[in-house]
């Protein structure tokens, strides 16, 4: 009984995973195996097609997410390293508070804070259309429908979620160890690269998986910044699920980018989440 | 070897040395006037209570803090300004500090690595190294999967491989049970005799510092209160201070008159000596009896009050005429003189030049 106790504890989030998550998901695999239409309604066939069908039609749009997906996540890296390095060490008695404006926009709903986004990346609108009317920028400038304002809405989107993983694991670097390095004749440069950067990895690695896959998967960017040529996997998904009714369409293309980004997050995993890593960074 | 090279500059000079701190808008010091000369070889230690600034003191020789006032140098040169990883010193951290995904091996080589040392002699160094602190064939372990003892060392190991001019151990042995700790006393104290480098040791532990220096500062809020030998600050204590932190001590005071300090019904000779005067003498270089004795000697009469048995030794509380609590420490030898019990009148006696008048002007 005594041995049991754990498991029982954990009964209600098995329960819970497998009302949530292993059923909806089973439901959609059957789903993705079907043909039919929304009137006559979809009967089970096992075609396998579907998924060749999908990839065939919408490969495109699968490829640009993750290059947009990726882009967005080096953006996020590139800005939110120094923002956490500069909270964990420079924040002093104010690190809450810095924490706190970061956290500040999710007060805001998602979807309100694009559109706002779109609203000050709009051609003519407060930002682009008062410098053109200085006569700042040339009047056909656009950010709004491009790759910058896609990549730019993820950037800003999820870039959280990359700062405060990385912020815990700098947080946790023990001031002493890097005054060692600076003891043992390191610059400040040299103690960054060997003491700090490899022992705050963990954090970079948590926050480009936290990132990655839900920026790749974003609908929402694409659909308020971007143009047709901007379309991303989410969108696709979105409109065969909502507008074309194409349920068994809709699924193979969720359970492809699903197994795309497990297969992705695998191998980074593999390649990056060991100790070895960390070592091999030290010297 | 401290000696030897007294002619030459010394290896470490404080020169009124203040270290200031803002502190929830006040202004809170430290180190309130530090000015010590450490020899080149030396085993210096710096001793105080907690709170009294060894750990400040020391990171302004490391160069993690700079002085508010007063200068710091090394080898003659001005360093003052100059930043740690630009000093030709190491420091063993309080808790190690030892970079936690790095193995051994790496650790060790870490700061020749940053002198661009060539490859072979880093390979050499280190091997040789971790033969002296006893860690060969351990390489490749992390910090974490060590014990305390063995990441002391490694400590230890990372900051004499690069041969400094000087070693900074801040509580080395601090997180150590009594027995490792007195293990790596004799290995610290070997490893600093083979190396022939300075040792500025700091300590919260009064035995610890006697046992292993060459020269002591003891410390108290933020200054230097003496300055000596282990055998001088034990048996002459400049302060009461000094006289209560070193061991237990018991201090007399009274009006001298002609080198004789009258008290309770006894007399303490105080050669040279007029006036007020404080006096203290070590718990185990009085002598009990309960014959008054001859010749001459400090000899004072009192009442045995507590005695506690303490292995090789008996501890007896004894209160004299005026109220003063007195300890006398008697070896438990099989010819014992006294057995004194609790409520005994018993005459307490010494040499004089075991009792030493503390904080007054004129020579004893
Ligand atoms: N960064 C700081 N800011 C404010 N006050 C400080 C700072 N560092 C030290 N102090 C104060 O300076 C005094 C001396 O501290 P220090 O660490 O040098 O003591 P210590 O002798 O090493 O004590 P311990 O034996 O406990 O290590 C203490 O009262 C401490 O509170
Ligand atoms: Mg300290």
């Amino acid at each position: 009984m005594k041995r049991l106790t754990p498991y029982l504890l954990a009964l209600p989030s098995w329960m819970w995973l497998a009302v949530f998550l292993v059923v909806p998901l089973a439901a959609m695999a059957s789903v993705s195996l079907q043909t039919g239409n929304a009137i006559d309604g979809f009967a089970m066939t096992f075609s396998f097609s579907n998924y060749a069908d999908a990839l065939g039609r919408y490969s495109t749009q699968l490829v640009r997410s993750l290059w947009y997906g990726g882009l967005a996540t080096v953006a996020m890296l590139v800005i939110g390293y120094p923002v956490a390095y500069w909270i964990a060490f420079k924040g002093g008695s104010r690190k809450s508070v810095y924490l706190f404006l970061l956290l500040l926009p999710f007060f805001v709903s998602f979807v309100l804070r694009t559109i706002s986004w779109g609203f000050l990346l709009a051609d003519d609108g407060v930002l682009f259309g008062t410098l053109k009317g200085w006569g700042l920028l040339p009047a056909d400038f656009h950010v709004l429908a491009t790759t910058v304002a896609v990549v730019g809405g993820l950037t800003y989107n999820f870039l959280p979620f990359m700062i405060l993983p990385i912020y815990v694991a700098l947080e946790r670097v023990d001031p002493r160890v890097v005054e060692a390095a600076y003891d043992l004749y390191a610059s400040r440069t040299a103690a960054f690269r060997r003491v700090v950067l490899p022992l705050s990895l963990p954090g970079v690695f948590a926050g480009v998986l936290m990132t990655f896959v839900p920026a790749t998967a974003d609908p929402v960017n694409a659909q308020v910044l971007g143009g047709t040529g901007n379309t991303m996997i989410g969108n696709i998904i979105q409109t065969e699920y909502l507008t074309n009714l194409n349920y068994p369409t809709a699924s193979a293309l969720s359970f492809t980018l699903m197994a795309v980004l497990l297969i992705g997050i695998f191998i980074y995993a593999r390649a990056l989440g060991t100790e070895n890593v960390l070592e091999a960074a030290a010297r | 070897m401290a000696e030897l090279n007294r002619a030459e500059l010394n290896a470490i000079e404080l020169d009124g040395v203040v270290k200031e701190y803002l502190s929830h808008g006040e202004v809170v010091q430290a180190v309130k006037g530090v000015t010590l000369d450490i020899a080149e070889g030396e085993f210096f230690s710096l001793l105080g209570p907690s709170g009294c600034g060894k750990t400040t003191t020391m990171r302004m020789i490391a160069g993690f803090e700079e002085p508010s006032r007063g200068v710091v140098r090394l080898h003659g040169a001005d360093v003052t300004n100059v930043p740690p990883n630009k000093r030709d010193i190491n420091m063993v951290f309080q808790s190690y500090a030892l970079f936690p995904h790095m193995n051994v091996w790496d650790n060790v080589a870490f700061g020749l690595k940053q002198r661009r040392t060539p490859q072979e002699e880093i390979r050499r160094r280190v091997g040789e190294m971790l033969e002296i602190v006893d860690l060969a064939g351990r390489e490749k372990r992390r910090p974490r999967e060590m014990s305390g003892g063995q990441q002391q060392r490694v400590a230890l190991a990372r900051a004499l491989v690069n041969r400094p001019r000087a070693l900074l151990l801040d509580e080395p042995l601090g997180a150590l049970d009594l027995k490792l700790r007195q293990a790596m006393q004799i290995e610290l104290k070997r490893i600093q005799r083979e190396v022939g480098i300075t040792f500025v040791y700091v300590t919260h532990d009064q035995s610890e510092a006697l046992t292993m220096s060459d020269r002591i500062a003891v410390m108290n809020d933020g200054l230097v209160e003496q300055l000596g030998g282990p055998r001088e600050i034990y048996e002459k204590p400049a302060s009461a201070f000094v006289a209560g932190f070193i061991g237990t001590s018991n201090l007399l005071t009274g009006v001298a008159a002609g080198g004789v300090l009258e008290l309770g019904g006894g007399r303490v000779l105080v050669p040279g000596r007029d006036g007020e005067v404080t006096v203290t003498v070590r718990p185990e270089k009085i002598t009990i009896s309960l014959d008054k004795p001859d010749g001459e000697v400090s000899v004072v009469p009192g009442t045995v009050g507590e005695v506690v048995y303490l292995g090789t030794y008996n501890s007896y509380a004894v209160r004299l005429g005026d109220g003063t609590e007195v300890t006398v420490f008697q070896q438990n030898a099989h010819d014992a003189t006294t057995t004194a019990e609790r409520g005994d009148p018993v005459w307490l006696s010494w040499p004089a030049q075991h009792s030493y008048a503390i904080g007054s002007r004129s020579t004893p």
